[in-house]
């Protein structure tokens, strides 16, 4: 017996039709204008102005802040991403569910908030900002958290704090515990372990983590913007561009597109990568399932 | 000697090393860079007492700032849930030129800076861009208005619902579809009745996380919403935001407490459905 006749048939090729035109203009007009436009109105004044807007100290400067807050914010967010990953999908344990829906906090709270907790942390009015004045005069030292470069390096660790261990955490509990449970039974220790099991299973999850670590680290707004206040000094990019473009003034604001542009340029990036590794694991898969 | 019998116990469960050591370490980075200085903010707002922290997140701004997040975001997230399921259907289902670069696309909003897709976003719809100035020679002005807030959020919250109901379009058994029409039901039915209610979970999970994302957005937000108070465009987060730049600690911790009970009741909500589903999986 046909299941399907050719009337059905038609039918469901115009469905097929009409569905993929929906998407694909949604994708265009929600997600493909905004990157043009972005490319468009950063080269209104030209190619000479494009790259001096490129090159103010302001920007320079504020290219050096978040390049140092990006470096601290993957550094920390990959060992820690490791480190959670590994116990979220090695062990059984009471509490595992709470432990990883706190991990994945930052996902679902507004960057502001973020903000808000460090200076109520280490604000004038937080708690611990007498114990960094007791450092500060015992130690003879000068540390400032809020509204200083800790503070924007704190805000951008905790806004991308899930970001690497999420990518793991699936790669791993597909892959199962089998093979390091084997290896341990036989004697190896916990380091050579990841090293030589973990590892090259993860390799390829761990880096899509850390580049999209970077990417957010690189482009984080909200949080930021609630804890530094000195252009030219704890300003990151996306700071400098909303400074850029609040000014107002037809010029600033091609600027403020200008330095949006290299941020694109990184988003483009990552998205290829993405496109690459996801490529990769499912032929993996693939392979695995049809037993090669 | 009970304990040694415990810990041995233990042992044999647990061959793999490294349990304690891994368990410190993310339990103390946990605390220290997420949960104590969440715990501050809580510990700033239990000071107030109960009377004036109602007055103050009773405020008619507040209120105002409340409701625009949460209608907006709900439409956004309801549009989402839409576009998310078709877009998930295409990518799954259908084999067509162009399929990948289209995949790679809905991941865009997760790697372009929120300010950035703020500024490009108010642009564009202002009266001067494009489509901006199509709307308003209509009579649609979006830049501004609630409807630019549903915009920025619509772009923000796509990726959640396609990639909450991606994988498991994919996992989906193509027999029960068949079953159910060679028993006769027609495509629509089939659809409705066979193949949507295996999908609603998942698309309530990824309706909850744009939701989430939504009512706390601020840098797609800002620019695009104008931040009239006049108008009702101010969104929470500006609020919030506002307050602090005029030292107002005490409306901006009780503001973001209220904001962060919303957050963890909807991811509250969110992992209780990914539990069932996952149990119910299991079961099979």
């Amino acid at each position: 017996m046909e299941i399907f006749d050719e009337k059905q048939l038609k039918a469901k090729k115009r469905t097929k039709y009409i569905l993929i035109t929906i998407s694909a203009l949604f994708l265009i007009f929600m997600l493909v204008l905004p990157l043009i436009s972005v490319i468009v109105n950063s080269l209104r004044e030209g190619i000479a102005f494009y790259f001096e807007a490129l090159s103010t100290q302001y920007v320079t400067s504020a290219l050096v802040v978040t390049l140092i807050a990006t470096l601290f914010a993957v550094g920390v967010n990959t060992f820690f991403g490791i480190v959670a990953s590994w116990v979220l999908t090695r062990f059984e344990f009471k509490g595992k569910n709470v432990l990883s829906t706190l991990i994945d906090i930052p996902f679902s709270i507004s960057p502001v908030i973020a903000g808000l907790a460090f200076i109520m942390t280490f604000g004038r009015l937080g708690w611990a900002s007498p114990i960094i004045e007791w450092i500060n005069e015992t130690l003879g030292t000068d540390i400032q958290i809020v509204f200083a470069i800790p503070g924007v390096v704190l805000a951008t660790i905790f806004v991308t704090f899930p970001f690497v261990s999420r990518e793991i955490v699936p790669v791993l509990n597909t892959v199962g515990h089998d093979e390091e449970e084997a290896a341990a039974l036989m004697g190896a220790g916990g380091f050579k372990i990841f090293r030589k099991i973990t590892f090259p299973h993860i390799k390829w999850a761990l880096l899509y983590g850390v580049i999209l670590c970077t990417a957010r680290a690189l482009g984080e707004f909200g949080a930021v913007h609630a804890l530094s206040k000195a252009r030219g000094k704890t300003f990151t990019l996306p700071l400098e561009i909303d400074a850029l473009y609040m000014s107002g003034s037809a010029d600033s604001i091609t600027a403020s597109f200008a330095v949006s542009s290299l941020l694109v340029f990184i988003a483009v990036i990552v998205l290829v990568f993405r496109n690459v590794f996801e490529y990769r694991t499912k032929n993996k898969s693939k392979k695995v399932k049809s037993g090669e | 000697m009970a304990d040694t019998k415990r810990i041995k116990h233990a042992k044999q469960v647990r061959v793999i090393p490294g349990f304690g050591l891994t368990l410190g370490i993310t339990i103390a980075m946990l605390s220290l860079l997420i949960i104590i200085p969440l715990a501050s903010v809580l510990l700033y707002s239990f000071q107030l007492n109960p009377s004036e922290f109602w007055k103050l997140i009773t405020a008619q701004n507040v209120i105002n700032a409340f409701k625009a997040s949460i209608i907006c975001a709900l439409i956004a997230a309801l549009i989402n849930s839409v576009f998310g399921l078709i877009l998930a259907w295409v990518l799954v289902k259908y084999e067509f030129p162009g399929k990948r670069l289209l995949d790679g696309l809905i991941e865009l909003p997760f790697a372009l800076p929120t300010a950035v897709a703020g500024i490009t976003l108010s642009k564009m719809y202002s009266n001067t861009g494009f489509p901006g100035s199509f709307f308003s020679s209509i009579g649609i002005d979006i830049s501004y208005t609630h409807i630019g807030i549903v915009i920025a959020l619509i772009f923000i919250g796509i990726p959640f619902t396609v990639r909450a109901v991606q994988p498991v379009l994919e996992k989906l058994d193509g027999q029960y579809e068949e079953a159910a029409y060679i028993l006769g039901a027609s495509r629509t039915k089939t659809f409705f009745k066979v193949i949507f209610p295996e999908l609603f979970p998942s698309l309530l999970t990824g309706f909850g996380l744009a939701l989430a994302r939504g009512i706390g957005e601020y840098g797609s937000v800002i620019y695009i919403s104008g931040n009239s108070a006049k108008n009702g465009t101010q969104v929470v987060s500006y609020v919030i935001m506002q307050k602090l730049e005029r030292m107002d600690y005490a409306s901006a911790t009780a503001i973001a407490l209220v904001l962060l009970i919303i957050s963890f009741l909807l991811l509250f909500a969110v992992n209780i459905i990914q539990i069932r589903r996952s149990r119910r999986i299991s079961v099979r």
